[in-house]
């Protein structure tokens, strides 16, 4: 990392870090309420980092995923509901900033986003398909200039709040179900009619209701790359990466809350180990597997980034597929080690010690895109792919 | 060789049109091949050629077209008479 890029890296932990604080005051009233994080997203707008991400000559300051990684761990400390709508939102990013390099309109509407911190959703899952990304059962109908698409889809994060979503159909009525596009909807250019409410175990804030979906726009928003090489190339990999991190902050939280709590005990009873010590030497051993799982993650896509053949290799997509399944087994097993240092203190809401509504929006990791699926596709590749056993490779 | 890699995707490609009606150089993902059906075709082809591919080429564009295919199979086979 060059000097300028590590002035930037720190720039932006610290602009998240004030964030993070807002979000912090807010969130459990986020969560009670089932309400989206505006005073969080608010703040993350204040700070200017809904674009980051971009080019400069859009008005973004060139941020690499690694850096957006560390900002989703800062956030997934305070707010997971604020870190996740964060997450998607730079997953649309970094599939708008490199698969529609050169088409004017995207271009124009990166810009907008720098300028106007406009908030993107992300609407893939559908009735029918689950969470199965690379599956659309809806088509595209391209008349003229114009593009129409109606879509039953089950779960749109903060779909009523965003001023875009970027929705996967098929690419005509006659396409394949693999044969996919992405287009970019703004606002003004769709309705959604609710179909299901978020009421659920956590991640309440992301109030990812369920909507038919309903657009038409001029067809040139449609992105000019194949889905297929979007979802393979950057979307998985940057969403499990941005996943794990904000999940690494979840875990991080409940790991320092139960340190503050063991060494409280150790303060009032001097000259003896409190019985939670042990348990909290198992956690933080945990949060370093984590920490290091994501950490070689970011680093192996930061190595392959640009080059189609590393995306494209299975070896990658294995890689990408067990730091998902691994980190969110593993954040559960660690906030459960707090939960039992912490006892009551944890178990009750409101106190400092409270750790229901981590382990609630932890619980979400492993359904996100089924941890069943992900292992089913990795033990297809594995038919073929042989294990790397070297350590550095 | 594209016959018999014909045959195998026909075989094993579970696509939703037949595969004579397939260029050799159109996108077989695009066609409505799934990354399961990649790998079983995979296996076939390896079980077919008594070949096992080699790490750089287990990725989409190996498997992109009938026409891929062949070159990645010549490629390989061509390796093993050299070695
Ligand atoms: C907090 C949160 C936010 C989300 N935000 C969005 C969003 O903004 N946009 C969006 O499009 N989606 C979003 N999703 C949805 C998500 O991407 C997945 O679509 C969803 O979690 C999968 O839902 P499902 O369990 O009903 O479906 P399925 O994927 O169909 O899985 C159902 C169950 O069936 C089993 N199963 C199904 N298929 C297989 C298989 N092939 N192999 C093994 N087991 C299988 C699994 O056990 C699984 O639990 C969000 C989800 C969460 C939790």
């Amino acid at each position: 990392m060059n000097a300028s890029a590590q002035v930037a890296a720190l720039d932006l932990a610290e602009r998240a870090s004030r964030a993070a604080k807002v979000a912090a005051e807010f969130a459990d009233r986020v969560d009670a309420e089932g309400r989206f994080p505006v005073e969080g997203m608010n703040a993350i707008k204040a700070e200017r980092l809904m674009g980051v991400m971009i080019r400069p000559e859009l008005g973004g300051e060139a941020a690499t995923v690694t850096h957006i990684a560390d900002v989703c761990a800062i956030l997934g400390q305070s707010c997971a509901a604020t870190a996740m709508t964060y997450a998607m939102h730079q997953i649309q990013i970094a599939s708008l900033a490199d698969y529609a390099v050169g088409s004017a309109w995207h271009e124009a509407f990166l810009k907008r986003i720098c300028d106007e911190q406009l908030l993107v959703a992300s609407a893939t899952s559908e009735a029918g398909i689950g969470g199965n990304l690379r599956n659309s059962l809806c088509a595209i109908e391209v008349e003229g200039a114009t593009a129409r698409l109606t879509k039953d889809a089950t779960v749109i994060s903060y779909g009523a709040a965003a001023d875009a979503i970027m929705v996967t159909s098929r690419r005509n009525a006659e396409a394949a179900h693999s044969d996919q596009v992405a287009t970019l909807f703004l606002k003004e250019q769709y309705t959604l009619e609710q179909t299901s409410v978020w009421d659920t175990l956590g991640m309440r804030g992301t109030c990812s209701d369920g909507y038919i979906f309903r657009g038409e726009c001029p067809a040139e928003q449609i992105l000019p790359r194949p889905f297929a090489e979007i979802a393979a190339q950057s979307m998985l990999a940057v969403s499990h990466l941005l996943w794990g991190a904000l999940w690494y902050g979840i875990a991080a939280d409940a790991v320092a809350k139960s340190q503050a709590f063991v060494r409280a005990a150790a303060r009032k009873s001097p000259g003896q180990v409190p019985p939670g010590a042990l348990r909290l030497a198992e956690a933080s051993n945990l949060l370093q597997q984590v920490k290091a799982n994501v950490v070689a993650g970011l680093k192996q896509f930061e190595a392959a980034k640009g080059d189609g053949d590393a995306l494209n290799a299975m070896s990658f997509s294995v890689a990408m597929n067990n730091i998902k399944v691994g980190t969110s087994q593993m954040i559960l097993v660690i906030i459960n080690h707090c939960m039992l240092i912490c006892g009551i203190a944890a178990y009750k809401n409101g106190t400092p010690y409270s750790l229901g509504r981590h382990l609630r929006d932890a619980h979400s990791a492993q359904l996100m895109i089924s941890n069943d699926r992900i292992l089913g596709n990795t033990s297809t590749m594995l038919l073929v792919n042989k294990q790397d056993t070297s350590l550095l490779g | 060789m594209n016959d018999i890699i014909r045959e195998l995707l026909s075989k094993h490609g579970g696509l939703p049109v037949a595969v004579d009606q397939i260029a050799d150089t159109a996108d077989l993902y695009d066609a409505g091949l799934s990354s399961f059906a990649s790998v079983q075709l995979m296996l076939a082809l390896e079980d077919e050629f008594d070949i096992e591919f080699p790490e750089a080429y287990l990725n989409r564009k190996t498997f992109s077209s009938i026409a891929a295919i062949a070159e990645a199979l010549a490629d390989i086979t061509k390796d093993r008479q050299v070695a």
